[in-house]
């Protein structure tokens, strides 16, 4: 038997309280002790530098990993507003058909490859996951920094092959177009070869750390929702990604040798490769939404001061929607040429998603049901997200039909699909993580006003440009054309100006993000009042190694009322109150200080 | 699980807040983990997990060669008689003996005898070796035949074609360079006696499974020899020896690829 401390809260003095050395309170992650006044140029900047490209805290790797995917998001982003731009009109106004194939093909394969994958759980998860977990870090931090350089790698490869002239074959590299077409496929097979890599040594270090650094006392039923789905992520990534890996070798080499595995001439089968791609890729469209769901399950609870409704279903059918993910690959096959068998099979297991995904809408409605909702910009982030994600998945049960999908295969009707689940889920779903998770990562808050425009902004804009594409999918419009026929054109201008507002929307959260760093307040330990480690034993931004004194963990992630009433459970039976926080490092105490945000949600009762 | 030898408090493993002072705890613990046994455990999972990946990496071209040989079961009982099985069985068994000196190294170290554990590792590492030479000679001999994979197959002269994929070009050389060189040798490309006209796809799955197999035996060559040399120095002991368990896990997966990979080829 271990036996576990608590620690002992130190005597109130009217002096300063008393830190352990290196650890006052302006010490975290983000500072390191700076060089003297007599240190001047290169020379001032070199040390900081060199501390983050060789850290290996976790915290740090999950901020260059934010930094970097927003990069690749911006330049992704840019290519989708260029290619809407071209779409304006049916004339070839300023790209030509082969500069618009290339342009779109940067966009897929960067969105996907380069953000999307990498997004939510290499950024917010690396930084929250060991946080909330109570681990000082994950279970391999040299493996977290071997992955983020790997991931650099891959970038940069596909960053060679864009430059070095794009490549028009769609983010799916569809055999045998691939083989024989003169763009730069070979490149960018490999960046997604080596990035799959990153992705993998991610996965792996999470379940790890999730199998054995929880916290004394933080049992599989208290994980945080977050947390189930980073975990049931990782197993995703862990089993699928492998295979993209071994397709894009095969690719290369077919290119390279003509080894004619998918090469008809020779006797090989294309289809073959479009299995091979999909028993990654749409195992890969969880590994974009689960984490998504993670975030939302937090965000619901804290905001609507109520516990998450229906929890054990909420992670038990994020593990589910891992495990039958895996066997509907072949729905985008239907018309493929592949057995009808097959395909009514497909079909049926692609409707049975629809089950834990609607148990998690439902559940997610149910917490706010009673709850007092605080209609935070992370909220409505996280309510819009709700909308989108329900329309996006209910568009998906209707292509999974076999009928249906004949008439809607490769039309816009698709592309607004998946774009409501990525884009509507996805990313909509990490604003608002991010606008939560802020605070404890930089220390500031972003504005409030701010964000709520802008989530007004995103949600119409991304309504105007993805809506009016279920219309013109319906119509007969076909994905990846440069031109169209004239009776598409107004719903074509629509969707072009509505991403314009998409766009404005999004450049108010970036200078929104920018401005807070330099003028925003100073974030409390808590502002929002949750209940999960990384708020209740951390100061904002969070120390170099997390907590002082590894937590003990009495209580399920959710239970405000335990948590802030102090009337719980202290773990020993005896009724004795729930463990309360180190005041040193941050907590539910430093919320009776009087920091006014400006927000409106009254403050937690608290002793 | 197996209990903590010692009462642990979970506070803090270092004794205060200091670092590198080595007080409390042994070298070779990093300071995020409580225990050795929990960093022992971790490391362990994260190789099961980094194996599971393998399987998959080659499960992919497993399902292939499933698919192909279904799809053409002639092809593969043709072209597989170009296989040595003489060389493959050996090849399995030098592999098979590699799996029990690393399994044997392990077994050392745990019970402490360093110098035992050194030689079984480079044992491993010269059986690794043995597999390779075995194999650059099987390759060596396909490629004077002229047998490489997929459109670079090359045939003898005046076989006819009728898939729209192989055109003149395949034919091979009249000429004998190796001949004309003074080789020893004295194959002709194209002199394989293969008149199947996928021949090529079947050489193509051998090439880049046994390849892709090769290149896992080279980093495991690498990896257990930089494992000799540090136990040579001493790094590793019966108190720590994960490196040399989760290498050694690696090398079995290895050779259980192998163990499929020789059945599949070579015998039926």
């Amino acid at each position: 038997m271990s036996t576990v401390t608590t620690a002992p809260a130190p005597a109130k003095t009217s002096a300063a309280p008393a830190h352990p050395p290196g650890h006052e309170p302006v010490h975290n992650y983000l500072l390191e002790p700076g060089p003297g006044p007599d240190v001047k140029g290169f020379a001032r900047v070199w040390p900081t530098v060199k501390a983050w490209a060789t850290t290996v805290d976790h915290k740090r790797i999950g901020v260059m990993y934010l930094f970097t995917v927003s990069v690749f998001f911006a330049i992704a982003g840019c290519a989708a507003l260029l290619v809407r731009a071209e779409l304006m009109n049916p004339d070839m106004d300023f790209l030509t058909a082969d500069e618009y194939n290339r342009m779109f093909t940067l966009h897929g394969v960067m969105m996907v490859f380069l953000f999307i994958v990498p997004s939510i759980p290499a950024s917010l998860g690396n930084f929250a996951l060991p946080i909330m977990l109570g681990a000082k870090d994950v279970a391999f931090p040299k493996l977290n920094l071997m992955s983020y350089y790997i991931f650099l790698a891959g970038a940069s490869l596909a960053v060679y092959a864009i430059l070095s002239g794009g490549i028009d074959t769609g983010w799916t590299f569809y055999t045998p177009y691939s083989d024989t077409t003169n763009t730069a496929v070979l490149p960018m097979t490999m960046a997604v070869f080596v990035a799959g890599f990153a992705s993998i040594l991610t996965g792996i270090n999470f379940i790890v750390t999730i199998h054995k650094m929880r916290a004394p006392g933080l049992t599989w039923n208290r994980l945080p929702l977050f947390i189930w789905a980073l975990y049931a992520v990782s197993i995703v990534q862990v089993l699928a990604t492998p295979v993209i890996g071994i397709t894009m070798v095969l690719l290369a080499m077919e290119r390279l040798v003509g080894i004619g595995i998918f090469d008809p001439a020779l006797g090989g089968d294309p289809v073959l490769f479009q299995h091979f791609f999909w028993f990654y890729s749409h195992p890969a469209v969880y590994i974009m939404i689960l984490p998504a769901f993670g975030v939302i399950s937090e965000l619901m609870g804290t905001f609507s001061r109520q516990r998450v409704f229906g929890y054990r279903a909420i992670a038990l059918s994020s593990v589910a929607i891992a495990m039958l993910g895996f066997l509907v690959w072949g729905h985008h096959m239907f018309v493929s040429g592949q057995s009808p068998l097959s395909s009514i099979v497909f079909s049926v297991i692609t409707f049975l998603i629809g089950v834990p995904s609607g148990i998690k809408i439902l559940n997610w409605v149910a917490t706010m049901y009673k709850g007092s909702v605080w209609l935070t910009a992370a909220m409505l982030y996280s309510l819009a997200f709700i909308f989108l994600f329900t329309i996006g998945g209910l568009t998906g049960i209707m292509v999974g039909a076999l009928a249906v999908d004949i008439h809607l295969h490769d039309t816009y009707f698709v592309v607004a699909h998946f774009h409501y689940v990525m884009m509507g889920g996805t990313v909509f779903a990490m604003i608002g993580a991010l606008f939560y998770w802020w605070p404890k990562m930089f220390g500031r808050m972003m504005s409030e006003t701010w964000g709520r425009i802008s989530a007004g902004v995103t949600f119409f804009g991304f309504n105007m440009t993805f809506f009016t594409q279920f219309i013109l999918g319906s119509q007969g419009m076909p994905r990846r054309y440069f031109t169209y026929l004239p009776e598409y054109h107004d719903l074509h201008q629509v969707s072009t100006v509505g991403s314009w507002f998409l766009g404005l929307g999004l450049l108010m959260v970036l200078f929104n993000m920018i401005w807070s760093l330099f003028k925003g307040k100073p974030a409390p330990g808590n502002p929002w009042g949750a209940a999960t480690l990384e708020w209740t034993h951390t100061t904002s931004p969070p120390d170099h190694h997390n907590f002082h004194r590894t937590p003990l963990v009495t209580h399920g992630p959710y239970d405000y009322d335990v948590l802030f009433s102090g009337d719980g459970y202290g773990g020993d039976g005896a009724g004795t109150p729930a463990p309360v926080p180190n005041p040193e490092v941050g907590g539910p105490q430093e919320m009776g200080k009087s920091v006014d945000l400006g927000l409106s949600q009254p403050k937690p009762k608290h002793d | 699980m197996a209990v903590h030898p010692a009462p642990i408090t979970f506070d803090d493993p270092h004794g205060g807040h200091g670092h590198g002072d080595g007080a409390g705890h042994p070298p070779h613990l990093k300071h995020y983990f409580v225990s050795s046994e929990q960093q022992f455990d971790a490391s362990k999972l994260g190789m099961w997990l980094f194996l599971v990946t393998e399987i998959l990496l080659f499960g992919g071209m497993f399902v292939a060669y499933g698919i192909y040989r279904s799809m053409y079961p002639e092809l593969f009982t043709e072209a597989s008689t170009q296989l040595d099985t003489v060389m493959g069985a050996v090849n399995t068994a030098v592999l098979l003996l590699s799996s029990l000196t690393v399994a044997w190294s392990i077994r050392a170290i745990q019970l402490g005898n360093k110098k035992l554990c050194f030689w079984l590792l480079v044992a491993t590492v010269a059986l690794a070796g043995m597999f390779m030479v075995v194999k650059y000679f099987e390759y060596t001999h396909k490629f004077d035949l002229g047998i490489f994979p997929g459109e670079e197959m090359v045939y003898a002269e005046g076989t006819t074609f009728t898939l729209p994929g192989l055109g003149e070009e395949n034919f091979g050389p009249a000429v004998d360079e190796h001949a004309a060189e003074g080789d020893d040798h004295h194959y002709v490309p194209g002199d394989h006696g293969l008149t199947n006209q996928r021949a090529g796809l079947f050489f193509s799955i051998y090439y880049m499974m046994t390849g892709i197999h090769g290149l896992h035996v080279l980093i495991g060559m690498i990896a257990i020899g930089i494992l000799a040399v540090k136990t040579w120095r001493g790094k590793y002991s019966a108190e720590w020896y994960t490196p040399i368990e989760n290498v050694g896990l690696y090398w079995h997966v290895v050779d259980v690829i192998w163990i499929f990979l020789f059945p599949l080829m070579y015998l039926i």
